[in-house]
């Protein structure tokens, strides 16, 4: 029921695109098209119906989207990465899923953007690295990516509420309404956001995306792993889940049978960063 | 009123015209910054606050020292404070002028600032920043105004003033303690998350924003023979030395803690600012200790009465405690914090050339901003005085 589908998203994007401009400026005459890709077209702002509750806020409000019976629903949606179960292989192909799906292009240096990528126990989890341990654990690489916080501090610090938790836990972006403050990103204590220093459209290779029917981004917003709410929506698993041969489950937390809970059940689990109390719904079964 | 400051003799103008090339210089940068991106900036995926963020911050506490001033004179009915009342307040309309700048040229997609008031959000401290800013600025510009208006007429500040003036002393504790919230509120970054932090801003901020204002002050006296009064520059040096050393105490309160305790997520960045992480020694590290050192040199220099009465050791003073604050804010603020990152990794920050120009171009649109209220303050004084 809350998948942004495209229709949705590009309503929303025009309905944010014309807030945001507020009509014609210096700079929008010096830079004809710069604002926004989605202009025009546009109905009244104060017309159409906000994307969310106001009383709360983030949450979608019912009615607004176009239902689909096959997409998939969850009180709180949920992932499990069985460490067991990854290969270097395994690795790869998710990461690069990801990025081919989401448009995540490669750019080099340190104003990268990074979906779910690769790093070392004591990167993921800093708390818990000690110098004795378990070697086949220890040298294990850790495929992090945006926990979708049961708790999340970028949803609390956002001025616009561009960083926003939908109603079945996923904490999502609207990128047309982000001014790239960049405030989330210093509230996220997972390094899990990145901003588009530059002109993301840029760096793909031949100068086209790799997946058409996914939206690029603009310069001067922040983006993170959506947990695939635009496959969801058609009634997909996210696409590092499908690719992972079994390695990655995803499932509502809320629901005692779900892959996720039932493993959690019988596998010794651990989060990122449990002490601060965000409540990360991604689990890393041992 | 505003017309006297369009008549000066040919040095003020050419000071004007600097600034105003200064300004172009920044508005041109900025608009590369505007094509291509805050790329153009040193700032990075781990360092996504930088020097604008940073000056912002210091600004902050520049515009709420004005406190400092307003108080003694308006509660206490401090005499001495008189003549130089004014030109804190006005002092404290151009730094937030800055601070609003910096915010600005800090957005990824400046066009949509009104979001922000579109879609309030009071979950965000930066909602609140903005509100609190915005009054300040508005209470300021109304009161310092009518004050002046009222001079010239040589009648007492106009009665709907008074709340305002009340307002304004809670309201400048408000701008600095928000702007505190803004890092002491976040998870996961050891080196903001501490409740000192707003009160080492005030104390840092009543340290520099009177500093600032002695300079200012001297410098006026110089160039226009307007005479704060050698009371009111007492007065306030006696205000920077118990700031200042209250400023070194509370960072004593950080680093004991911090240092004791010894929790890493704490202590890596202490460690990282004054000593380098995992044998990578940081680039501010020098600066880090300068800042300490102007510190504890002014601190010697201002406590002894007779020197900080006397103008030749009083300069140097206050010119080594702007330069202790401004490192602290200015520079440690934004390294220390995101330095090491939440992943425990070190990217350091050093701002561009082209972001070094936009941050003098905001800074010289608060200079022009300031130029033209103290010379229609002055000018209106002195033709009071003369008559
Ligand atoms: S991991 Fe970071 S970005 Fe993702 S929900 Fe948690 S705080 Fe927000
Ligand atoms: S950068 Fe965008 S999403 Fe992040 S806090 Fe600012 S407005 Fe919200």
């Amino acid at each position: 029921m809350m998948g942004v589908n495209r229709r949705d998203f590009l309503r929303i994007a025009g309905l944010t695109a014309a807030i945001g401009m507020g009509g014609k400026t210096a700079f929008d005459l010096l830079w004809p098209g710069q604002l926004d890709a989605a202009e025009g077209g546009v109905e009244g702002w104060w017309k159409s119906k906000t994307p969310e509750n106001p009383l709360f806020p983030g949450d979608m409000a019912p009615g607004n989207e176009v239902p689909n019976p096959a997409e998939l629903t969850a009180k709180r949606w949920g992932m499990a990465l069985d460490m067991r179960k990854f290969t270097a292989a395994t690795r790869a192909a998710v990461v690069k899923a990801c990025n081919q799906v989401h448009n995540v292009p490669a750019i080099p240096g340190n104003q990268n953007i990074k979906w779910i990528w690769e790093t070392s126990f004591e990167h993921a989890f800093p708390d818990l690295a000690q110098e004795y341990m378990d070697n086949e654990v220890h040298d294990l690489p850790f495929l992090v990516l945006c926990n979708h916080c049961d708790n999340p501090p970028c949803v609390r610090v956002c001025p616009t509420k561009a960083t926003f938790r939908r109603a079945d836990g996923i904490v999502m972006m609207d990128m047309h309404r982000c001014i790239g403050c960049r405030f989330c990103m210093a509230a996220c204590p997972f390094g899990s956001r990145s901003f588009n220093f530059a002109d993301p459209r840029k760096f793909f290779p031949d100068g086209k995306e790799p997946n058409p029917t996914y939206p690029t981004r603009t310069k001067g917003v922040v983006e993170k792993c959506t947990f695939c709410t635009e496959r969801l929506a058609k009634g997909e698993l996210p696409a590092c889940v499908e690719v992972s041969g079994g390695a990655m489950l995803f499932g509502d937390m809320a629901d005692s049978g779900s892959p996720v809970r039932q493993a959690l059940r019988t596998r010794y689990a651990i989060r990122r960063k449990n002490e601060l109390g965000t409540a990360p719904q991604v689990y890393y079964l041992i | 009123m505003l017309e006297k400051a369009l008549k000066g003799e040919p040095r003020y103008w050419a000071w004007v015209v600097f600034l105003l090339v200064v300004i172009g210089a920044g508005f041109g940068a900025y608009l590369v910054q505007y094509t291509e991106g805050l790329t153009i900036t040193g700032m990075s995926r781990d360092v996504t606050w930088g020097f604008y963020i940073a000056q912002f911050t210091f600004l902050v506490g520049v515009a709420a020292s004005a406190v400092m001033l307003v108080l003694p004179y308006y509660l206490h009915h401090y005499k001495a404070f008189g003549r130089i009342t004014i030109l804190g307040e006005f002092l404290a309309i151009s730094a937030v002028t800055m601070c609003l700048l910096f915010i600005i040229v800090d957005l990824g997609r400046p066009m949509r600032l009104m979001n922000v008031l579109l879609h309030p959000t009071p979950n965000s401290i930066l909602f609140w920043d903005m509100v609190v800013l915005n009054g300040y600025l508005f209470i300021n510009l109304f009161v310092g105004w009518a004050a002046l208006g009222a001079e010239r007429k040589e009648l007492p500040p106009p009665k709907w003033t008074k709340p305002l003036i009340y307002l304004s002393i809670p309201w400048a504790v408000s701008i600095h303690t928000v702007t505190a919230f803004l890092y002491a509120g976040l998870p996961g970054r050891g080196f903001w998350l501490t409740a000192i932090m707003a009160p080492r801003f005030l104390a840092s901020a009543f340290a520099a924003g009177p500093a600032v204002l002695i300079m200012l002050a001297l410098l006026v006296k110089k160039l226009t023979k307007f005479d704060a009064g050698k009371e009111a520059i007492e007065s306030l040096a006696k205000i920077i030395t118990y700031a200042i050393i209250l400023h070194l105490f509370f960072f004593f309160l950080e680093v004991f803690t911090v240092a004791y305790s010894a929790i890493p997520g704490h202590l890596s960045h202490l460690q990282y600012l004054y000593f380098g992480l995992h044998g990578h020694p940081s680039n501010v590290m020098p600066l880090m200790w300068l800042a300490l050192c102007c510190g504890f040199t002014s601190i010697a220099l201002l406590i002894v009465p007779k020197w900080r009465q006397n103008h030749k050791i009083l300069l140097p003073a206050v010119i080594l405690v702007f330069i202790c604050t401004w490192i602290d804010k200015g520079i440690g603020m934004i390294s220390g914090g995101f330095v090491p990152n939440p992943l425990h990794e070190i990217t350091e920050y050093a701002p561009t050339g082209l972001e070094l120009m936009i941050t003098f171009g905001v800074y010289a649109v608060g200079a022009l901003v300031l130029t033209i209220l103290y010379k229609t303050a002055i000018t209106v004084k002195q033709y009071k005085e003369l008559t």
